[in-house]
């Protein structure tokens, strides 16, 4: 029996004894060398990350609460992943801060608590893992400890998850009133699509829409990312947010298949607002963390077009964004983390002839940027045309009139987010300057991120394995 | 040897060329990186021709129809069960015909460079840059399927971008560039979204199978596309329209043809290569691709004649009231895409009513070579006088001798003179909308009348017009600068006789070409009348319409009969053309259609900064907004969108 449970919580496990080995590690020696340490914290996370890809099985446990299948193996995998480059590129940062071991222990918790969630089957379990994820985040917003702005990103991010949570969990016992479970098959079976049960299931929306951002739950999301330590605002752009997707297709998927009319209009109404506004927002940000926090929220349209999709393959061509999205923001969000660890210049008016004296930095972040855009070659190019041939084949399944509507907005928006994306080409590689940034030279560590990000942003896009991989899991 | 051998290497050796020059131009090849650019390219243009005398000579023909041949096809995917995406060569006619006239321009360019650039801190980059959009763009003729093509089509919109933003210290470059970008991104939207509809509706990407598909009557797919209808237009009206629109975007037409004459602040040779010779006729090569399935719907074929008409008649207009030389050269550019469009809108597939396929093709074919040749006569001008304005220029006949007379054949073909290429294609043009619709081919007419007039206007204000000081003398042009145009000027002369309709055709079924040499007489007279007409009032430096005009206040007795052929010619160019028509034109473009560009990004930052208005930093304002936020999405879902 407890093969079992060591088989099918080995992701959770993991992450469970990398927290306990840092626990081990603060009691130990009080002031520890800070290099040899993110070091050897490193290598655990690789080692986490490499045995994602090995002996996964499938089953459930607990009575049904929590399942893990190969798909659910691989969403976490890609999760970690994104901890690991995130990891490699905080060096910089983390090599002065005292609290290295606390820093790592709070990502792991919120990582364990997306675990959960992710492998939840039932609403209560997804509730636990989604609170687990989200109080140790904002604890970590605030870990610029001499800074205010932190502190204050801290406050905005628990006061309004409170709220979010608040709301999520009164929808949650309200579908439990009208349906008697809480159980995803159960659920799906009880579904009748009355008008409380509706009102219920927008809330519950409204609370995977404040986590990924969509609007109009978005508001705390610039304030929060541009507070926080660049660290943390990739780890909420991308990790966090990625979870959270995942999370989102497979319970619409699978409890909420009944009342996919709704869900459809609601993500459509969602889809084109988020898209529509985070476009404008981005058009006219200065700081660079701000504009990326932006940019992100429309990329969550998009996301949100493949999920309409109802399909299978709508389903697979979110997980396989989802993975492109973590190299090409984590690409643009190194380099401006690096930038300002070492410079503390975060506008995009200090970017103005970057090119000069960074030419590598100038081209991560311009690469990262282009897949952003959905530019050829590189791999945010077919991650979007995927969303988009995902999202026209809706009318196969409810008999509507294809979503042709949803993709012009979303092709429209591609033009005006390829608009501000070049904004901040020329400013690296043409405008001039009078104090450009002096060239920064990063460690080991955020280099050899830079490598993993590029390399996936320029070759997934041609590894058509990985979407048939991903496809035949779906299915 | 099989296709399957050696095709690939074709774009696959441009994108070495890219790799290498790219990441170690700059280190290693400094001096030696055009000699390397150049090497690659005449091997993939060696290979090129090898294929084109294969496939037209030894073995594209079965029973007397051409092929369509796949010798490589690859299921880079398998998206969902139904549909894969695959990565593939595709090689018909019009491919092939493609390969050879990409290859071949680029090698021109490439070689012209070699002088045109020498110098350059960037020298090694722009090569780079080119060999990057020979790769992108023989990627998209070759492409077998509808995802390939329009990856590749992305692609040659970004070496485009590059390319035009070269001389990226010069605002007004990088500015070019930007529109440029945009504005074919704006337009590839719609290509988008023709595409998902088709391979939604088609259940394929591949191109064969999708036109099998929607060609037969009987299939459940047409029957889908064409019975479904989106605001009272059947679907299949639609996809093929917004696939056009992208089209258009690449092509420059009207009214998305604002880029073009800006994208001319790249190098010149650039501009020989991209907006002459191959990317812009990309639009006019996807709807030829796609031409089976545009052949049977009506509306959508009216819409590219149309287009095709009116951006030819537009942009010949603004041609005659343009003063810097590429610019000139650029709307003569729009025009004649305008001719290969609604050649091709003018078609039926099949036998005799497919005239116009063939003529569209053998127009683009021709005038990649005399446009090509006209832009790089062009540089070999603007690099001796340092200045793109007409009136910098003249009496340059003698100073260069090999410009000189290349341009002059250049433009003899473009205006269709007998027996130069331009002549035989536009002949061809003229029927084929002759045989369809007569207003169309009225307005082709004045067209070409016009497109003499304003090309011959360059040529003597170039060559002839003024005296030019002593003292002044233009530099010279080196060797590598005169060999392309004399290749192309020798090229422009003789591929006219090919009789075209034997290789390209809308069936693939031999095609007679139909020549009559009655019809002929009103194009050439047209052609020779304009040739005067310009000539009169641009050969010599003087101010004779202004003679003219002073003639008509008081000397109307001195020279009665001369004076009244004058004033017809007066009235028709300076009055009617300029002011009339050209004017308002240039007006219109400049300040309509400029200006609604303009216009949406003045409204778009607008609408976000009040937009930003929201984002007060207050958290229970947010807390707010959210909680109003599920109120209304409850209220829509629930009573307003069931």
């Amino acid at each position: 029996m407890w093969n079992e449970y060591l088989q099918l919580m080995k992701a959770e496990l993991m992450v469970t004894i990398i927290l306990f080995i840092l626990l081990f590690l603060k009691l130990g020696k009080k002031e520890r060398e800070t290099v040899p340490l993110l070091h050897f914290i490193n290598i655990l996370l690789l080692l986490n990350f490499i045995s994602g890809f090995l002996y996964n099985a499938e089953g459930t446990l607990f009575g049904d609460m929590f399942h893990t299948s190969k798909l659910l193996s691989l969403e976490k995998n890609i999760l970690n992943l994104g901890t690991l480059i995130i990891s490699l590129q905080s060096f910089q940062w983390l090599k002065t801060h005292k609290h290295i071991p606390e820093f790592y222990m709070l990502l792991l918790a919120t990582l364990l608590g997306m675990f959960f969630m992710l492998s939840s089957n039932n609403l209560l379990m997804f509730y636990l893992g989604l609170e687990l994820s989200t109080i140790p985040l904002a604890a970590l917003a605030n870990f610029d400890l001499d800074k205010k702005i932190s502190s204050e990103a801290a406050m905005k991010l628990i006061i309004s998850s409170a709220f979010s949570s608040g709301l999520l969990l009164f929808g949650i016992s309200m579908l439990y009133g009208t349906t008697g479970t809480l159980n995803y098959h159960e659920l799906s079976q009880q579904l009748s699509g009355s008008p409380l049960q509706i009102l219920s299931f927008v809330m519950f929306v409204a609370g995977f829409g404040f986590k990924f951002s969509a609007i109009p739950f978005h508001l705390w999301t610039a304030d929060v990312y541009e507070g926080s330590p660049v660290a943390v605002t990739s780890y909420l752009s991308v990790v966090s947010k990625g979870a959270i997707l995942f999370v989102f297709v497979s319970v619409l998927y699978q409890a909420f298949q009944n009342i996919a009319g709704v869900w459809y209009n609601l993500l459509f109404i969602i889809s084109v607002i988020t898209m529509t506004i985070g476009n404008l927002f981005a058009l006219r940000q200065q700081n660079m963390k701000r504009f990326l926090a932006f940019s992100s929220i429309s990329q969550v349209g998009f996301i949100l077009i493949g999920i309409t999709g109802q399909s299978p393959e709508g389903s697979a061509s979110v997980i396989y964004f989802v993975l492109i999205y973590v190299f090409s923001n984590l690409g643009a969000f190194g380099v401006v983390s690096l930038v300002s660890a070492v410079t503390a210049r975060e506008n995009i008016d200090d970017y103005k002839s970057f090119y000069k004296n960074n030419r590598a930095l100038s081209w991560i972040l311009a690469i990262s940027l282009f897949s952003l855009a959905g530019i050829p070659p590189t791999a945010g190019f077919f991650g979007k045309f995927f969303l988009l041939l995902a999202g026209a084949g809706t009318s196969h399944i409810s008999g509507e009139q294809v979503n042709y509507l949803l993709i012009t907005v979303a092709a429209l928006n591609m033009v005006i987010s390829l608009y501000y994306y070049l904004r901040i080409i020329r400013a690296m590689f043409m405008d001039g300057n009078d104090h450009p940034i002096d060239k920064v030279k990063a460690s080991l560590l955020p280099n050899i991120s830079f490598i993993i990000c590029i390399g996936g942003v320029l070759l997934i896009g041609f590894a058509g394995g990985i979407y048939e991989y991903i496809y035949s899991l779906v299915k | 040897m099989n296709y399957s051998d050696y095709i690939a290497l074709i774009p696959l050796l441009p994108l070495a060329g890219f790799v290498l020059l790219g990441l170690f131009g700059k280190k290693y090849f400094r001096r030696s990186s055009g000699y390397i650019g150049v090497l690659i390219l005449v091997m993939s243009t060696a290979l090129a021709f090898y294929t084109a005398y294969q496939y037209f000579f030894v073995s594209g023909k079965v029973h007397d129809t051409y092929q369509t041949i796949i010798p490589l096809k690859y299921t880079w995917l398998q998206f969902s069960s139904g549909t894969s995406i695959n990565m593939g060569i595709l090689v018909d006619a019009i491919s092939v015909m493609m390969l050879v006239i990409v290859t071949f321009v680029s090698l021109m360019v490439h070689i012209f460079s070699l002088g045109y650039m020498k110098g350059e801190e960037r020298f090694s980059t722009y090569y780079s840059f080119l060999s990057l959009f020979t790769f992108s763009m023989l990627g998209l003729v070759m492409a077998s399927n509808i995802f390939q093509i329009y990856f590749f089509w992305e692609l040659v919109g970004i070496s485009s971008y590059l390319l035009i933003g070269f001389y990226y210290d010069r605002p007004s470059a990088v500015a070019a560039s930007k529109k440029a970008f945009i504005v074919t991104r704006f337009a590839d939207l719609g290509f988008l979204i023709g595409i998902l509809i088709l391979a939604y509706e088609g259940g394929t990407l591949d191109f064969n199978t999708l036109i099998e598909r929607l060609t037969n009557t009987q299939s459940s797919q047409y029957i889908n596309i064409t019975t479904a209808s989106f605001l009272g237009i059947s679907v299949m009206t639609w996809a093929l329209t917004l696939v056009f629109i992208g089209g258009a975007g690449k092509s420059a037409m009207f009214p998305l043809h604002i880029w073009l004459p800006d994208a001319m602040e790249g190098p010149t040779p650039v501009s020989a290569l991209i907006h002459a010779a191959t990317m812009v006729v990309a639009g006019v090569y996807l709807v030829a691709r796609l031409f089976p399935v545009y052949s049977i719907n009506e509306a959508a074929l009216h819409i590219v004649t149309w287009l095709g008409a009116i951006s030819a008649l537009l942009a010949a207009l603004i041609a005659c009231t343009q003063t810097d030389i590429k610019r000139v050269l650029a709307y003569s550019t729009i025009s004649q895409i305008g001719y290969m469009m609604f050649a091709l809108g003018a078609a039926k597939y099949g036998g005799e009513a497919g005239t116009g396929f063939t003529a569209s093709m053998f127009h683009l074919f021709t005038h990649a070579f005399f446009k090509s040749l006209l832009f790089l006569g062009a540089g070999a001008i603007i690099h001796a006088v340092h200045s793109n304005e007409m009136k910098d220029m003249g009496s340059l006949r003698k100073f260069m001798p090999v410009t000189h007379i290349t341009f002059l054949i250049a433009c003899l073909a473009i205006s269709g003179v007998p027996p130069f290429a331009g002549f035989f294609s536009k002949e061809e043009v003229l029927l084929a909308a002759f045989n369809s619709n007569k207003f169309i081919y009225s307005i082709a007419l004045f067209t070409s009348g016009l497109t003499v007039f304003y090309m011959f206007r360059l040529y003597f204000s170039v060559f002839w017009n003024k005296q030019r000081e002593k003292h002044e003398p233009p530099h010279g042009i080196s060797f590598t600068m005169k060999l392309p145009l004399i290749i192309l000027g020798a090229g422009t002369m003789f591929i006219g006789f090919i009789p075209f309709g034997k290789y390209v055709s809308s069936d693939g079924k031999l095609l007679e070409s139909a020549f009559h040499l009655n019809f002929s007489i009103a194009p050439v007279c047209f052609a020779l009348a304009g040739i005067a007409i310009a000539m009169w009032m641009y050969k010599t430096e003087s101010n004779r319409p202004h003679r003219v005009a002073a003639a008509f206040g008081g000397l109307y007795q001195a020279a009665h009969k001369k004076f009244y052929m004058d004033e017809i010619y007066l009235f028709v160019t300076k009055k009617i053309i300029f002011n009339l028509v050209g004017r308002p034109a240039a007006w219109i473009d400049r300040n309509i259609v400029d200006g609604t560009m303009n216009g949406m990004a003045y409204s778009t930052a607008k609408i976000s900064g009040w937009i930003k208005g929201i984002q007060s930093g207050k958290v229970q304002a947010y807390a707010m907004y959210f909680f109003i936020g599920i109120i209304v999405l409850v209220i829509i879902v629930l009573y307003l969108w069931k």
